[in-house]
């Protein structure tokens, strides 16, 4: 049998395991923004903090994707849960640092201004830094993107959804007949979605830069 | 010390400091140290001084995006420390060098920021957007819907300043405002601002560390020392004239006389006459009115007594029997300095001094300019009137 047809036969499982494999690495993402966002807007100005910030977040990177899936296994048991903590603790420092990157990169003439005008902090963040620190935002968010696509693999090692199931059963059953056909359904789902992610992430970028960046 | 409160008492203060002091922790030396100012009510006051003598820091006390370390600062006789800074900064214009315009944002809602703050309903905000485009020369139309991006450099600086006039504030703080502009379109702004203060009458701090455009621009000139000290604090004639000590005569330096001359302007002057014909004069009027004068030449006027050629009396031109052509004349706004600035430029003698409608008012000489100085000079009445 070939790898096609092999694919004619399991082609749902497939497309199954791709979406959940997306889903999981859209909730992560999404988690990481909701708390590496307001991290980063607490601490740029600062020093100590930004740096204790960037610090931690940047030791999660370090520690080896299995290690960190299997230390969550212990709080909060299998599935689910320990894969999308893991995750987004995988996409802390790319949102962090590049919303830090972003803030204090704006034209501190921009910055003056607006208070000189009188807009309160709530005001300015909303209306002038977060628009203008958008488009370095949006790249930590990509690269977040395409890190957790790949880690997201490891999640089935503790019964997390995914294309790293297939990628197990393959492994799992090495030797025979068809076990090397799940691993490249499994991989080859990862780098599709990849792609796909980047050319959404393209997308948005284009759509949702002010007009006035253009060179 | 020296007197804080010159010119007329009618004056009202607009902005008043009052032992202002700011000192930064771990720096021995305060940037503003014990100073009290008097800022009158719809005139440009300039602070200029050399870099770090804290003539900047002393501008953004008034709007507290520096707080003062003790010391009051008062607008309209309110301390300003008496209601939020956000509230008192909707009131004073802030406009600066590098403009600050928010790149995301096209020109009408860059100037538009102020009066959406202050609540002003749609219909009110777009019309002011487009009186204040008016206002610093750009047409709403072409420039309504760009990015500061699209915009020459000059074009970025008259934004910068429609904005900080957006919510038609009383105060206006200008932070070098055309330090960036290069020296032929600076001027050019220059005079567009003085143009528009003309209309809008604000209470202007101006900030640079040019003695030129000081001059150029103050009512009056607040000069400064190093640690935000006011070494004098006066007109720019006065100053010019009569520096108080010998920094700030170092500061205004050698050219000071030659800059007195471009306050001085022909409106205000009394132009000496010149002895005119008219177009159709012939050769005997000619002679006629030559035999009369003790000059070297004859402004000939047309109809409607505007200048339109010399008439030279003596030399290889008078044998040539040509008429030399005007070469430009002088108009009310224009200064000693131009009007000398002229005549070594286009290598004469004399130049025509015409009024707003272009009409003669008469013709000025080296020794006609030397003699105005004098008497200009002794417009302040500091002694007896001298022989020239």
């Amino acid at each position: 049998m070939s790898f096609f047809e092999f694919l004619a036969g399991n082609w749902t499982d497939v497309l199954e395991a791709t979406l959940a494999h997306a889903v999981l690495v859209l909730e992560a993402l999404g988690l990481a923004v909701l708390v590496g966002v307001p991290l980063a807007f607490l601490t740029y100005r600062t020093t100590a903090p930004r740096a204790a910030v960037l610090g931690a977040a940047g030791i999660f990177l370090t520690i080896p994707s299995y290690a960190l899936f299997g230390l969550l296994i212990a709080p909060l048991g299998l599935g689910r849960g320990p894969s999308v903590l893991a995750l987004t603790l995988y996409a802390l420092l790319p949102v962090i640092r590049n919303t830090v990157v972003g803030l204090r990169e704006l034209d501190p003439a921009v910055i003056e201004s607006a208070r000189a005008m009188g807009m309160g902090r709530l005001r300015m963040l909303a209306t002038v830094e977060l628009p203008l620190a958008w488009p370095v935002l949006l790249t930590g968010l990509r690269v977040a993107a395409q890190l957790l696509l790949g880690i997201a693999a490891i999640a089935a090692a503790v019964n997390g959804p995914g294309l790293g199931n297939l990628i197990l059963d393959g492994l799992a059953t090495a030797g025979t007949p068809f076990a090397i056909y799940l691993t490249i359904e499994g991989a080859a789902g990862i780098v599709v979605l990849a792609v796909v992610f980047d050319l959404l992430f393209a997308a948005v970028n284009r759509l949702t830069t002010p007009r006035g960046f253009g060179a | 010390m020296h007197d804080m409160t010159h010119g007329t008492t009618d004056e009202r203060t607009a902005i008043r400091l009052d032992r202002i002091r700011k000192s930064y922790p771990g720096q021995t030396r305060a940037a503003v140290e014990d100073l009290s100012l008097e800022i009158p009510e719809g005139r440009i006051v300039v602070f200029v001084g050399p870099s770090g003598c804290g003539k900047t820091t002393t501008m953004k006390l008034i709007n507290r995006l520096i707080e003062p370390t003790s010391g009051r600062i008062h607008l309209d006789g309110t301390d300003v420390t008496e209601m939020p800074a956000h509230q008192l900064r909707r009131r004073i214009g802030y406009a600066i060098q590098q403009t600050g315009l928010f790149p995301h944002r096209t020109v009408a809602d860059n100037i538009a920021t102020v009066p959406k703050m202050l609540g002003w309903n749609k219909a009110r905000v777009t019309a002011r957007v487009d009186e204040l485009l008016q206002l610093v020369g750009l047409e709403p139309g072409t420039f309504r819907a760009r990015y500061p991006k699209q915009l020459s450099g000059g074009q970025q600086q008259r934004v910068g300043v429609a904005r900080a006039l957006g919510g038609d504030p009383q105060v206006l703080l200008m932070d070098e405002p055309f330090g960036a502009i290069d020296p032929l379109n600076r001027e050019a702004l220059q005079n567009e601002f003085l143009r528009i203060q003309s209309q809008v009458r604000k209470t202007i701090v101006f900030v640079t560390h040019d003695i030129d455009e000081a001059v150029r621009m103050g009512d009056r000139i607040a000069l400064f020392s190093q640690g935000g000290r006011v070494a004098q604090y006066d007109t720019p004639e006065n100053i010019l004239a009569e520096p108080a000590d010998g920094y700030v005569a170092d500061f205004i330096g050698a050219g000071a006389s030659v800059r007195r001359l471009s306050l001085l302007l022909l409106g205000e002057l009394a132009v000496p006459d010149w002895p005119v014909i008219g177009q159709s004069a012939d050769d005997a009027e000619v002679a006629a009115a030559a035999a009369r004068c003790a000059r070297d030449r004859l402004l000939v006027l047309d109809a409607d007594r505007r200048p339109t050629s010399w008439v030279p009396l003596f030399g290889p031109d008078r044998e040539r029997g040509e008429k030399l052509p005007v070469q430009g004349s002088m108009g009310p706004r224009d200064s000693l300095f131009d009007a000398l600035d002229h005549m070594l430029s286009t290598n004469t003698s004399v130049v025509a001094v015409v009024d707003e409608e272009g009409r003669h008012r008469g013709a000025l000489e080296m020794d006609s300019v030397r003699s105005l100085i004098n008497t200009a000079g002794r417009r302040e009445p500091s002694g007896p009137p001298q022989e020239v």
